[in-house]
């Protein structure tokens, strides 16, 4: 996977320097590429306001449009609920890094990209490092907008860092379950429509936003079985006060085990791809967002 | 390293029920420009893909500067370099940037990266626009950054997958002299074009592709004088005095084509025919008010080979 070629003669230490500079290319290349990503967004203002502006309306939406009408019982809604908004937040942000990768594909950069002398998984973990900076930055604005709707710890500050911490570590986590999901589409919309009701349905079966016990017996039975109930309860436990470890152990196990599985599929993917290509020459209009015409169709002679 | 020769033998690939490459065998000198010719679908972008690392092949081997494509992938990444149809710049990096990042991840040092990135924006004439996002650049710009981006670690050996589809005639001709520049200083060329006179005017070889497979291959005049055919076009003073021409050149063995006043003649051997053409005329017929040469071109080579029809 390095670009060091290691030959079977060469001695243990000298496998170990081409492994530590594989790493250390690994890591270069890494911030190379998730570097180019922010910059990409930051030159993209719009998208970046936008996922800021949707989790901010959906906090006051929930906070003071449904807020009245939901009652769980011990706690204010508000404090109820920021747990399940920041969930619902990076979960949907890293549909974002789907969205980016395809986009990737279809322009070419891509290809350019796995035919540079770089490390195997720079672009991945440059895509997936920006998309946690960007959810960094929406969840910070979140809880200031949280705050200012009556949002607080009976913990303090400290809980709420930590809860935050098992939230991010989670949206990373499903970054790179979304960046097999962009390797393998060449159209960001599409990677969109398909990210986001998979997104949908692990938040809203868990109890995110209401208590799962309200839920059906059946549903409850998935709800409570999945990766953003995990994280919510965790949150809660830390934020609302209660036994916390176990809850915060549950879900730093599904954070890592999705990394590890996920990560080693994206890598896989990545290094299998190749078929993209063919699928858009059929489609020669998606190119023109890259050659601006297609000049001298009628290169051939016609006689 | 071995010289930079780039060797393809018997690849294949298919993308579900397409056989996109079907026994696709050639061969690049080092130091030589060979130009992939073929229409859309022929596999020419299947084939630099290949040979650029980006995908494997299903039967076949390659090599380049003698190291197997597939095998020794990492080692090839660091003697190639692509540009062109599919591989691209961002939009919304600057000139500068791009280079540069392209530079870093191309391995060649942070330092020299930057100095890099600065002669070739010079060299490509893009160093007025170094600072400002591609996203603002005109197509030719683009596609000079483009190649710019694939020569950062001084590959020797440089694909171009059709480096001009969609540019302008005066983009293009600069490109040329890019390409040009690039042959004379040692680099060895792969281009794939589906234009018939850019491969005629930058390769010294061409390979002429369909289906997927080689079709023909020689130096461009090779092939021109193997396939093409050198055709009159007499033009005359209206429909009569080009069918007495007409006439005339039929009775004498030719065989003339008439299209309203005008009479294409094909040469069996050369443009000398002509002499024997205006000769056989002469008294026979009213003389041509204008006479054409038209020398072959490529387009006939390619048009025998693939529609199996006769050039005109």
């Amino acid at each position: 996977m390095s670009t060091i070629a290691i030959t079977p003669r060469q001695g243990a230490a000298s496998r170990v320097a081409a492994a530590s500079a594989a790493v250390a290319n690994a890591l270069s290349d890494t911030a190379d590429v998730a570097w180019r990503n922010l910059l990409t967004q930051l030159r993209t203002p719009q998208a970046l306001v936008f996922a800021t502006i949707q989790p901010v309306i959906f906090v006051l939406l929930f906070r003071y449009a449904f807020g009245g009408a939901i009652h769980v019982p011990g706690t204010n809604y508000v404090d109820f609920l920021m747990p399940g908004i920041f969930a619902q937040t990076v979960a949907f942000g890293a549909v974002g890094t789907a969205v980016g990768l395809s986009g990737d594909v279809r322009t070419g950069i891509l290809v350019r990209l796995r035919t540079l002398p770089m490390s195997r998984v720079a672009v991945l973990g440059g895509r997936t490092v920006a998309d946690l900076a960007r959810n960094l930055l929406v969840v910070a604005v979140m809880t200031g907008v949280g705050f200012a709707a009556g949002f607080r710890s009976p913990h303090g500050a400290g809980a709420v860092f930590a809860a935050l911490g098992l939230v991010v570590a989670f949206g990373y986590a499903v970054s790179w379950g979304f960046a097999s999901l962009g390797l393998r589409v060449s159209d960001p919309e599409a990677a969109q429509a398909a990210a986001v009701p998979l997104v949908f349905l692990l938040v809203f079966t868990s109890a995110a936003f209401v208590p799962a016990t309200a839920m059906p017996g059946w549903l409850q039975a998935f709800g409570t079985h999945q990766p953003v109930d995990a994280l919510v309860n965790a949150e809660r436990a830390l934020i609302l006060g209660g036994p916390a470890v176990h809850d915060v152990l549950i879900s730093l196990a599904w954070s890592g085990g999705l990394l590890v599985v996920f990560a080693l599929l994206a890598v896989r993917t990545y290094a299998r791809m190749g078929r993209l290509r063919q699928v858009r020459r059929q489609n020669p209009e998606q190119e023109s967002n890259r050659t601006l015409s297609r000049k001298g169709e009628g290169q051939w002679p016609s006689n | 390293m071995s010289e930079a020769t780039v060797e393809a033998d018997g690849l294949r690939k298919a993308f579900g029920h397409v056989q996109a490459l079907d026994g696709l065998s050639l061969a690049v000198p080092a130091g030589s420009v060979l130009g992939l010719l073929g229409p859309n679908g022929s596999g020419k972008t299947t084939t630099v893909s290949i040979l650029a690392t980006s995908l494997r092949p299903d039967a076949g081997r390659a090599t380049v500067c003698g190291l197997d494509v597939v095998t020794q992938a990492a080692q090839v990444r660091r003697v190639i370099g692509l540009a062109g149809q599919f591989a691209a710049v961002d939009p919304n990096l600057t000139g500068r940037e791009n280079l540069r990042l392209i530079g870093r991840l191309s391995r060649v040092g942070r330092a020299q990266a930057r100095a890099r990135a600065d002669e070739l924006l010079d060299r490509f004439g893009l160093a007025a626009a170094a600072g400002r996002l591609v996203r603002g650049y005109s197509g030719g710009m683009r596609r000079r950054l483009d190649v710019a981006a694939a020569l950062l670690h001084r590959p020797a050996v440089l694909f171009l997958d059709e480096p001009t589809t969609g540019l302008d005639p005066e983009s293009r001709f600069a490109l040329w002299d890019s390409v040009r520049d690039l042959a004379r200083s040692g680099t060895t060329v792969l281009l794939t074009t589906q234009y018939l006179d850019e491969a005629d005017a930058l390769a010294d070889r061409v390979v002429i592709i369909s289906a997927g497979r080689v079709a023909d291959t020689g130096t461009p005049a090779e092939l021109k004088s193997r396939f093409g055919t050198v055709v009159f076009h007499l033009g005359f003073d209206g429909r009569e005095a080009a069918t007495a021409a007409a006439t005339a050149l039929a009775a004498a063995g030719y065989r003339p084509r008439r299209d309203g006043a005008d009479l294409q003649v094909r040469s069996v051997t050369d443009s000398r025919e002509l002499t024997g053409v205006l000769r056989t005329l002469d008294g026979r017929a009213p003389d041509p008010v204008s006479v054409a040469v038209r020398e072959p071109t490529l387009d006939d080579v390619f048009l025998s080979l693939t529609r199996g029809g006769e050039a005109a």
